[in-house]
């Protein structure tokens, strides 16, 4: 019976996040347009509902009522499951992620390592998807997310190094717990060079512009996913947009010190702000994350294959060991407020 | 030095965050969106949309049946027939304009010396069924009827360049 019951508040804390999250992307969707719009002198939907509100629910309800083709030369099994990868993958990432000082899923002791692993599983979803389709615009597609993924997961890897050294954890409420103490605490200023080479190896990795090459609209119509259509699209599209923000919310945790007050520290202002509850501040820096997803998107042309790859092997990697030395004497000499002991 | 310079410039992305300046600054702008059905760019008046037949002010149809619309019409869009009526007057029996067909240039009424045949500043229309194409004499007539005022106006205005 209180196994019952342990089980029944974990899945409705599930349920919870689950739907948070979905109507977040509904929403991203929305603030895309909107934000791109702007950019580009135009107002973006403001049709369907008071100011285009409801332009996402229009929007998923097409793709609900579309049928879902199946190419005849596909393989229906693989072609069927790749979308449930990249959607599972997408969703399950969530569980690690500390939303306050108690609210967490599941608060397990390699946290890093599981949304690390997690985040890497979900190319293989985009990887069988331009397998299965048996089409060659999605193995272009295919192949090109399996080169990019290769070059990019390493620098990343590299960059979560150096914050699992800093916090000496790969616990993330650790990790949020050692930045604790002001905004020149958290992990942004010790570790600059990782914190770019993080967020542009995010970006990469959620196939977002301007390293959307497994996509190129342009060059390959829309990469993995030509030949999906109405909901098995739906759920690309979800886990596209979900990984946003789930990158978003990670950099924020890693370097940006998650739920902890941007005020803490400071004399005045940080008894002002004390009622504010944690998950406000992720969100509000998780939500920053997001605008400049879309502010890079609306500002770059897409990378050409090669130099995304150069950039990879030959920038990132090196940037990054070179840091994770710099960081390391950093910590033996017990330098500055982040190294001390 | 030009080395370190420009190693300094790509490693500080300071070209990417001029970009981002770049869209930065957009994002505030005025948006240029016309909201189209609400709102609509002027048009000219010597606009050309869908066409109409006029009317002399008592009511008699202009078109004399020369048929020189149908002869300098370049996408053969127009058939004229033509028979004398009961008055003795010579009238169409048949004008028939295919949308589909016509390129919009504006040549039949120049050709027409009677200011009969108008391409009017209207270009809002759409068609449900197959044969809507057709413009028939009568629907001619009714637009010309419609948009009267508008054409009479928009003709004057540009009488003195003619």
């Amino acid at each position: 019976m209180d196994q019952l019951f342990l089980v029944s508040i974990i899945v409705a804390k599930i349920i919870v996040i689950v739907v948070a999250l979905l109507v977040s992307v509904a929403y991203l969707t929305y603030f895309e347009r909107k934000v791109i719009g702007y950019m580009q002198s135009r107002i973006g939907p403001n049709r369907v509902g008071p100011g285009g509100l409801f332009q996402p629910f229009a929007d998923v309800l097409k793709l609900i009522l579309k049928e879902i083709i199946m190419p005849t030369a596909s393989n229906k099994f693989l072609f069927i499951i790749a979308p449930m990868i990249s959607i599972a993958t997408a969703l399950a990432g969530w569980a690690v992620i500390p939303f306050d000082k108690i609210n967490v899923l599941a608060n397990i002791n390699a946290g890093v390592l599981y949304s690390l692993s997690l985040s890497s599983l979900g190319v293989y979803g985009i990887m069988i998807a331009g397998w299965a389709s048996n089409s060659k615009y999605a193995m272009f597609g295919a192949l090109r997310a399996a080169a990019q993924s290769i070059s990019y997961e390493i620098a990343m890897g590299f960059a979560l190094v150096g914050v699992m050294m800093a916090a000496s954890s790969l616990n993330f409420q650790t990790i949020i717990h050692a930045q604790s103490g002001g905004i020149w605490h958290w992990y942004w200023l010790p570790l600059f060079p990782l914190f770019l080479v993080y967020w542009i190896s995010g970006v990469a990795e959620t196939n977002r512009a301007p390293f959307d090459v497994a996509e190129g609209e342009t060059e390959i119509v829309a990469g993995f996913h030509v030949e999906y259509s109405g909901t098995a699209f739906a759920l690309f599209f979800l886990a596209e947009y979900a990984n946003m923000i789930l990158i978003s919310t990670l950099i924020a945790v890693l370097f940006l010190g998650g739920w902890l007050s941007p005020f803490e520290g400071i004399p005045v202002l940080e008894g002002l702000f004390a009622w504010v509850p944690g998950v406000v501040w992720l969100l509000m820096k998780t939500a920053f994350f997001i605008f400049v997803y879309l502010w890079i998107r609306a500002t770059f042309p897409r990378y050409r294959y090669d130099q995304i790859m150069r950039l990879g092997w030959k920038i990132l990697i090196p940037v990054t060991l070179v840091w994770i030395v710099v960081e390391a004497f950093a910590i033996q000499l017990n330098i500055g407020p982040w190294f001390a002991r | 030095m030009q080395r370190l310079k420009q190693l300094i410039k790509s490693f500080s992305l300071w070209e990417l965050l001029i970009g981002l300046k770049l869209t930065g600054r957009y994002f505030f702008k005025r948006k240029v969106t016309i909201q189209y059905p609400e709102e609509k760019t002027p048009t000219s008046v010597r606009f050309r949309g869908i066409h109409a037949q006029r009317r002399y002010p008592n009511g008699e149809e202009r078109c004399i049946a020369c048929k020189l619309c149908e002869a300098v019409c370049p996408a053969l869009a127009i058939t004229i027939e033509a028979e004398p009526r009961e008055d003795g007057s010579r009238r169409t029996t048949l004008y028939d304009i295919d949308l589909f067909k016509c390129v919009y240039c504006g040549f039949c009424e120049e050709a027409c010396p009677v200011d009969a045949i108008v391409l009017t500043r209207f270009a809002d229309y759409h068609m449900e069924n197959r044969g809507e194409n057709i413009l028939t004499k009568e629907k001619l007539l009714a637009i010309g009827d419609e948009f009267e005022s508008v054409i009479a106006k928009d003709r004057a205005e540009d009488a003195r360049y003619r």
